[in-house]
């Protein structure tokens, strides 16, 4: 039977505030463990939340990013459990009226088409600590420090149907995330995390299948992996006669594989209930345009700019425009540069090959787009040739002095002197009678390799424009 | 209305509270007479009155986004059951 | 001198005819005396009150004119005192050291207060009777056999009996004036939002709210100037322009219009608090005040509505109390559920496990609606029967209890306890200001008469009282104290 997949996600977002959501200690990521948990953190009786203003305006910049609803008047529930990471017993988080409504995003397929994806909602609520399972005299170790940070939890429609459909979707979520600057979302550092919703259905049903939710999926190579996988297994289930139980499994990422959480626990029952503790948060129209004149131009709206102010192909628009730094990287280039082509060859290949390799960040990368702009310009000035330019590149790795300084010192100046050239050319035709010969003869392409001859005598430096023309003349 | 032993022991157990066999139909018996006293809001019909969570109709007040509080770990760690290393601690949590 | 009122202290220290430190000894004394009969107070901080008496008497001479400076307070002991033990009543806490002070508790002692220890009070501000406390009922200083009330009833006990000259108390559907009808003194349920919450340990966030307990309306606005105000700390404290609740209190009463609702004079009320709450009434008619017979048609639905708000957000309240970060943790736990159940099972006392069980089951999956929802529905009914009625009055009286202080261990169920707070309970699902202030004797035991007031309406309310006590003498009577064992013994 051919089964189609259907996937929704819900990702957490932790806003990168100073504070915490409902009390004024530190968020820093790494402290010393419940050195960032005060009173209120630690639920001692008698204390109160007080929200944090930035984290409103951060889920308003994000609802607006998406074009959704903002709600007029969201209201913070109690979320009911008992776990030791949960110090008050309830989680303040969003039920009935979230902050963020309906909006969406567009992503782009592998056959260049593209697709929307219904984002339902986005609702702020605070973080959990953590659980250290490391032995404590046999016991388990609760630190308070990210209890309480604020969290957007963005929940996508069940519109996916692939793993590379979830992907894109969150590369493109994680893409504004990062415009919008309300996150570090890193997801190897949790900053940003996904749960999956995946069920299938027979191609053709309309109703959705049983599903599944795999939580714990903490890069985009696992969302993919840990899709594909349930996806297998639900198809292997059904395809033996059983059925899928819903249930919430957790993605094993060494063994590549979900397995059930065989949680003790009934069906769980949260008992929601209004946070009284605190009011509804009323936002006017003023409020909302005051955060929308703070939006940036977003990755969308940019790769349109770059195809139609420096003739950029779509494709290199949108690689270019992944991130808000790779894009402001281009951009710098290309207008220091001049030449928004080959800084955009430049920078989508050869600087993310060069990060790619040593896993770097963009900030991490020792050619900041100055230095690649003067490199571009010395090609097309002609003092290097493309090839020497690549050359000129790797020398700027462990080498900060000026780009020109490294040409001249490395002595990888072209070539241009006609004189120089000419002796060049006069010492290939000596050295090549059988190629000159045919070339007579009338089998012109054999100049590619003459040319090619003369390029590896001057080590590359000579201007193969020049030779060219130098070698048609000597010849004709 | 009344509640049952077992709807005694589901309740206990999501508000972690424990209830022996024999406290289970005390506890039931209590909770049920109290039950009854509430029941008599069902004979009122609210069907076109909104809810009212807060005596008072007014907007969330806002925090500047500032770290007020410094790190007082010892000394609120004075109060913990049991810690180690500056971690709270708990029998083992299994997942 | 213990006798006296907050007022009268302030001005004999002012005059300099007594000194804190003189007036915090014999505070002491009378508590070292009385307590242990009372058991009014769960801690007595002699040596730190000392202290701070001390430093009264050296600001008074420096200059200070703080408004209650040197003068000794009782804290109910639900207010977090940084340094101080902090039980809320409970086995749960009963090793809390708060690490921080109240806002109340801050303001008061900036305002010159001398803190004498923390009153006694049924455990988690959930009783009507101070039999729930984990530290044993505090009595009623007018018949040991009776109860103080509840849930502020050491506060009550201990204003009283002279333990202290003033004290703070919370109300969450009745726990002021309750006790302060049953001990015979005057107490004040501020409007919900007009004092802070923060290191308050709640009971049920939308209903609880912190007032005072003294001798005299005059005390108790001196006391609401210094405990009022909004607070950064406590998203629900209401930011209103700064009030002398002093300065209205001797305003003419002529054309007051009272209303007094036909529902609080039914059935189930002791005929002799009835007429003791009508004569009260005439005194107020005496004074230029018209009365009319007004409608709170929704009044019985409010003790139904009261017992699931407030169960169902204690429920959540108390989930903090699990052992892990402080107080009471189980002795050897198998495993993670062992350590919650047999902590909070230990920890918690009856009432409290009982109400925590109630707010559970309403909030449960399927019962939400038939519950929660419909109560925060009766919620808003019985908030437009009082904005209905306070089109027509300025003040709603009625008697603050149907009975007298009842004896201890007499109360045979919940129920029948719950339903001593019938004519208490609206006034926080509404938000309401209100009173009770002595109004007669029954049975040689004080009974108290209940004054509503619009909200914030606060100066309205605590004129109309200060009135009262100009023309009667109900709140100068004194219980008889008999020494207790120990100082008979010596």
């Amino acid at each position: 039977m051919q089964y189609e997949t259907v996937i929704g996600l819900e990702v957490h977002v932790q806003l990168s505030t100073e504070s915490k959501l409902f009390s004024g200690s530190a968020t820093t990521f790494g402290a010393e463990p419940n050195t960032q948990a005060n009173i209120f953190d630690l639920a001692l009786p008698g204390t109160l939340p007080v929200l944090n203003e930035k984290a409103v305006a951060m889920a308003v910049k994000f609802g607006l990013a998406i074009g959704a609803e903002i709600g007029k008047r969201s209201v913070f529930d109690r979320k009911n459990y008992f776990y030791p990471d949960l110090p008050k017993g309830y989680q303040v988080s969003q039920l009935d009226f979230p902050t963020v409504g309906k909006g969406s995003l567009t992503i782009s397929l592998d056959d260049g088409s593209e697709k929307i994806i219904g984002v339902t909602r986005a609702h702020m609520e605070e973080d959990a600590g953590k659980s250290l399972h490391e032995d404590y005299q046999g016991m388990t170790g609760i630190d308070l420090n990210r209890a309480g940070t604020p969290l957007l939890e963005i929940v996508s429609e069940p519109d996916l149907r692939s793993a590379k459909e979830a992907v894109a979707y969150l590369k493109k979520l994680h893409s504004i995330i990062r415009y919008l600057d309300i996150s570090d979302a890193i997801m190897a550092q949790g900053s940003m995390r996904c749960d999956a919703n995946v069920s299938i259905r027979p191609v053709g049903q309309k109703e959705f299948g049983t599903r599944t939710e795999i939580k714990n999926i903490n890069s985009f190579k696992f969302v993919e992996k840990a899709i594909n996988h349930e996806v297998q297994r639900q198809k292997d289930v059904l395809e033996d006669g059983g059925r899928i139980v819903q249930e919430t499994r957790l993605y094993d990422a060494d063994r590549d594989e979900t397995r059930s959480m065989r949680s003790k626990e009934v069906a769980n029952d949260y008992r929601y209930f209004p946070e009284p503790d605190l009011l509804p948060i009323v936002i006017d129209d003023a409020y909302i345009d005051a955060i929308r004149a703070t939006l940036p131009e977003l990755p969308d709206t940019r790769a349109a700019r770059f195809v139609s102010d420096y003739g950029l192909s779509e494709y290199d628009a949108g690689v270019l425009v992944a991130t808000r730094e790779m894009a402001d990287y281009f951009e710098t280039t290309a207008k220091l540069s001049g030449d928004a082509k080959l800084a955009a060859n430049w920078v989508s290949q050869d600087l993310q090959a060069l990060l790619n390799k040593h896993s770097w960040e963009l900030s991490d990368s020792p050619i900041q787009a100055e230095r690649l702009a003067t490199l571009i310009q010395r090609i097309k000035d002609n003092t290097i040739s493309g090839k020497i330019a690549k050359t000129v590149f790797e020398a700027m790795l462990d080498d900060n002095r000026d780009v020109d300084e490294i040409i001249e010192a490395k002595g990888l100046k072209q070539v241009t002197d006609s004189g120089a050239l000419e002796s060049l050319v006069d010492q290939v035709i000596a050295n090549n009678p059988d190629q000159v010969q045919q070339y007579r003869d009338g089998k012109v392409q054999v100049i590619g390799f003459l040319v090619g001859q003369c390029m590896q005598l001057s080590k590359g430096k000579a201007n193969p424009a020049q030779v060219n023309e130098i070698l048609r003349s000597k010849l004709s | 209305m009344a509640l049952t032993k077992t709807e005694v022991e589901k309740i206990a157990h999501l508000a972690r509270l424990h209830v022996s066999d024999i406290e289970a139909e005390e506890v039931a018996r209590g909770v049920s007479d109290i039950l009854a006293l509430i029941d008599k809001m069902q004979s009122v019909d609210t069907d076109n009155v909104e809810p009212l969570a807060h005596p008072f109709d007014a907007a969330q007040k806002l925090r500047p986004d500032v770290v007020t509080e410094s790190d007082r770990r010892d000394e609120l760690q004075q109060l913990a059951p049991q810690s180690q290393d500056g971690l709270f601690l708990v029998p083992k949590v299994i997942e | 001198m213990i006798e006296k009122t907050v007022a009268e202290l302030s001005a004999a220290l002012a005059a300099g005819e007594t000194t804190s430190v003189a007036l915090t000894q014999a505070y002491l004394e009378q508590i070292a005396a009385h307590n242990e009969a009372l058991n009014a107070f769960i801690t007595v901080c002699a040596d730190s009150a000392m202290a701070q008496a001390r430093a009264a008497d050296e600001a008074r001479a420096a200059g200070s004119t703080a408004p209650l400076l040197g003068i000794p307070i009782a804290h109910k002991d639900l207010f977090c005192t940084a340094g101080v033990k902090t039980t809320s009543g409970s086995k749960i806490l009963h090793n809390f050291i708060s690490p921080y002070d109240a806002t109340v508790v801050e303001r008061l002692q900036a305002a010159g207060a001398v803190m004498l220890g923390k009153t006694n009070m049924d455990e988690f501000a959930m009783g009507s009777s101070n039999e729930s406390s984990y530290y044993g009922v505090a009595r009623n200083p007018w018949s040991l056999d009776r109860v103080p009330g509840g849930s502020s009833g050491g506060s009550a006990a201990a204003v009283a009996a002279d333990l202290c000259a003033m004290a703070t108390g919370t109300d969450t559907g009745g726990s002021i004036r309750q006790p302060a009808a049953f001990c015979g003194i005057t107490g004040l349920k501020p409007s919900y939002g007009r004092v802070s919450r923060w290191g308050m340990i709640a009971y049920a966030s939308s209903l609880d709210q912190a007032g005072p307990l003294c001798k005299t309306a005059e005390d108790a606005a001196i006391l609401l100037n210094v405990m009022a105000g909004v607070d950064d700390k406590d998203s629900t404290s209401i930011s209103l322009p700064a009030e002398d609740f002093t300065a209205t209190l001797n305003d003419s009463l002529k054309g007051l219009r009272i209303g007094l609702p036909k529902q609080h004079f039914t059935r189930g009320l002791n005929p002799a608090i009835e007429s003791a709450v009508r004569l009260a009434v005439a005194e107020l008619e005496k004074l230029g005040a018209e009365v009319k017979e007004i409608d709170l048609p929704n009044s019985d639905l409010a003790i139904s509505a009261y017992y699931v708000i407030a169960p169902a957000e204690a429920s959540a309240n108390l989930s903090r109390f699990d052992g892990v970060r402080y107080g009471y943790r189980c002795e050897n736990p198998v495993d993670l559920e062992d350590m919650y159940k047999r902590s909070r099972s230990e920890g918690f006392g009856e009432e409290v496990k009982r109400r925590i069980m109630i707010g559970t089951y309403a909030l449960s999956a399927g019962f939400y609606d038939a519950y929660y929802r419909k109560a925060q529905k009766i919620r808003r009914l019985v908030k437009e029967d009082y904005a209905r009625a306070f089109e027509d009055v300025d003040v709603i009286i009625g008697p603050t209890t149907p009975s007298p202080a009842f004896a201890l261990n007499s109360m045979k169920d919940s129920v029948t306890m719950y339903l001593e707070d019938i004519y208490t309970i609206a006034l926080n699902l509404a938000g309401l200001p209100g009173m009770s202030v002595p109004a007669g004797f029954v049975e040689g035991l004080p009974i108290g008469m209940q004054l509503v007031a619009k909200d914030y309406a606060e100066a309205k309310l605590l004129n109309v009282a200060h009135q009262f006590q100009q023309v009667t003498d109900w709140h100068k009577q004194k219980p008889s104290l008999t020494a207790s064992a120990k100082t008979t013994e010596a």
